[in-house]
């Protein structure tokens, strides 16, 4: 298990000052003009070797998503922009949340020098219009860091001028994708963006722009400070470092909690969230990453690890790393099926293929809860995630379709006895059970 | 449908707006608009009348149909009145595995309120919402700008009654515990807030 020292969120429930003053005490703000001085490269390549890989989901290498930024002798007199991506709506995902509320200095701090590494003098920070309360302390924390003249025309006496703005969001999941996520900022409806261009180098107001996730931007000073070989002693290779983790559902004591990457995942769900509602015996499945990723059945988190690639193997994925834990009594069925739901309503309808397909997915799912379908639905409906997968400009639809594959992969029996119960109650001859998808 | 025949921002509105404005670059004034929308939004009683939309067009020089554009795409802009207190229950599936709805059943028993619906004496507006993203505290619903968290059918009661007398109880966990901690006890960061 982590030691609290190596937690990097010392103030994640909120117990200590979440001000400058406590900010301060926890090391936040410690001489932070002397991680500029190391220079732009020297921070690009040291969080490189961290081996930090972004937090919002994804999990591309952040050190080289900073290395995309135009170099010094590159510029073309456009400004570079740093954009924090703190429009946490996966569901299950309640990470940030506390970063932003509890510890917001990590974040400012972590936008300076993200920024300055990217060669950035702004950053806008995008938080979700829900977050009220998180947001006002955000603000204050902004506020504290420009009177103490940690940020602002000479941010930390490093002559490094360097804006930090909030700008809060009015609730779309969409605008989560980095590229919707600039056109909000931008005062339009948030709709992706075509890739290439890719924001580096035409972003926000169309000057070369890096959007990263409030965890991994909040953890960067850390590492500098620490070093890359500190950070990377923690995880597996290529899987490294500490994370939080959300456990929610049907655990003892639902928390977040910073653990290293790689953690097993019952012993995450042991330790911290006081185990599985009823016993480990009495779990049915685990979401393990946020909506996004497919669930797994029991018999696969037993001694599954938690990290990007122990997770790809099983055709999931970590996504925010926000483990939502369903035991025996859950309705399997009417759990993905609210999730399709959700798809269907945030769907931003700029692609056809998830427009009409989120609807046309949550209608079938709609029909497997109560089993009124026919066995070979079940097929039709694996085909159609199918057709829809890859098909859009952003990951919404993937991540729409790849929960209910999830069902499918792992609970089939489950959709098929329903179909034959209903058939058998009304009277009508049972059909046979059909073979696996895939 | 509603409507309210002319609106402009307070002098402390308009002042706010400014600020907002100056935090985006020249000539970008139009990022202001889901801000400005909020401040009309707060202004006019949690609503947003469509004249309120052409005057925030007005102040950011934008095509009116951009804002309305804006206004419809987002989930937080009410484009019809709503009652007092604005409830919205999360319906997705962490808050549901904990028991949402049983929430939405207390709701409509304390308020009349059935989904989508406005109490006669304008006190409540009830909807259900999609994730609001406090999902270790599920399950939880947003009254106005706050979050009310680790909620049973008991407490919601009680925080809802609290608001049919007029009062605003306190916002963030209705079961005592400190943020996203574990209920039983820390199992990490044991030594903070001892000092």
């Amino acid at each position: 298990m982590l030691a609290d020292q190596d937690r990097i969120f010392q103030n994640l429930y909120g117990q200590d000052d979440w001000r400058l003053d406590g900010a301060r005490r926890r090391g936040i703000w410690d001489n932070t003009k002397a991680l500029l001085e190391r220079g732009r490269d020297k921070l690009v390549e040291e969080i490189k070797e961290s081996g930090l890989r972004g937090r919002g989901g994804a999990g591309f290498p952040t050190g080289v998503k900073w290395s995309f930024m135009p170099p010094e002798d590159r510029r073309d007199g456009r400004p570079h922009y740093l954009v924090v991506n703190a429009d946490e709506s996966e569901p299950g995902t309640c990470k940030d949340r506390e970063i932003l509320r509890y510890d917001p200095h990590t974040l400012v701090e972590g936008c300076l020098v993200a920024g300055f590494a990217m060669g950035a003098n702004a950053a806008y920070i995008y938080i979700r219009g829900e977050f009220f309360s998180e947001a006002s302390n955000l603000s204050l924390a902004i506020e504290e860091a420009y009177e103490a003249g940690l940020i602002g025309k000479d941010a930390c006496g490093s002559g490094w001028p360097f804006d930090v703005y909030l700008h809060r969001g009015a609730g779309a999941y969409i605008c989560g994708e980095e590229t919707a996520l600039l056109e909000s900022l931008e005062g339009k409806k948030g709709q992706p963006r075509l890739k290439p261009p890719f924001p580096a180098a035409c972003g926000l107001y169309g000057c070369p722009t890096t959007v990263n996730n409030v965890e991994t931007i909040a953890v960067a000073p850390t590492i500098l400070r620490r070093g890359a070989s500190w950070f990377s002693s923690f995880g597996r290779e290529n899987n490294t470092g500490t994370k939080i983790f959300s456990i929610s559902g049907h655990v003892n004591n639902p928390c977040n909690v910073e653990e290293e990457m790689s953690i097993p995942l019952k012993e995450l769900i042991d330790k911290h969230a006081g185990g599985v509602r009823g016993g480990w015996d009495n779990l049915q499945a685990v979401i393990p990453g946020g909506s996004s990723t497919p669930c797994l059945s029991k018999n696969i988190c037993d001694d599954i690890l938690m990290d990007f690639d122990s997770l790809r193997e099983q055709s999931t994925g970590l996504g925010t790393a926000a483990v939502i834990v369903m035991d025996k009594s859950t309705d399997i069925v009417e759990a993905i099926a609210r999730l399709s739901h959700f798809y269907r309503h945030e769907s931003c309808g700029q692609c056809t293929p998830c427009r009409e397909g989120m609807g046309w997915v949550y209608r079938v799912m709609q029909r497997l809860v109560t089993g009124d379908a026919e066995i070979d639905e079940i097929d039709m409906l694996w085909e159609l995630t199918k057709q829809i997968e890859g098909h859009t400009i952003c990951a919404l639809a993937d991540g729409g379709v790849w929960p209910v594959q999830g069902l499918i992969r792992h609970f089939r029996p489950e959709l098929e006895r329903r179909i034959i119960a209903r058939k058998t109650a009304a009277g009508e001859p049972a059909p046979a059970a059909a073979a696996a998808a895939e | 449908m509603s409507d309210i025949d002319s609106f402009k921002f307070s002098d402390a509105g308009r002042t706010r707006c400014d600020e907002i404005i100056a935090r985006y670059p020249d000539g970008r004034q139009q990022s202001a608009v889901i801000p400005l929308l909020d401040l009309a939004q707060r202004e006019c009683g949690g609503w947003l009348p469509t004249a309120a939309l052409e005057h925030v067009a007005e102040c950011l020089g934008m095509a009116k149909i951009r804002v309305l554009e804006v206004a419809s795409f987002y989930s937080m802009f009410n484009l019809e009145p709503v009652g007092k207190n604005f409830i919205q229950l999360c319906r997705t599936t962490p808050c549901w595995l904990r028991g949402s709805d049983d929430l939405r059943d207390v709701a409509k028993e304390v308020t009349g309120c059935a989904l989508g619906q406005t109490s006669d004496d304008g006190v409540f507006t009830v909807v259900e919402v999609e994730c609001l993203g406090a999902c270790c505290n599920a399950p939880m619903v947003q009254i106005n700008d706050e979050y009310y968290e680790d909620l049973t059918a008991e407490n919601f009661r009680k925080v809802l009654e609290a608001f049919k007398r007029g009062e605003t109880p306190e916002s963030g966990s209705q079961a005592g515990r400190s943020g996203s901690a574990p209920t039983d006890g820390l199992t990490s960061l044991t030594g903070m807030g001892a000092d």
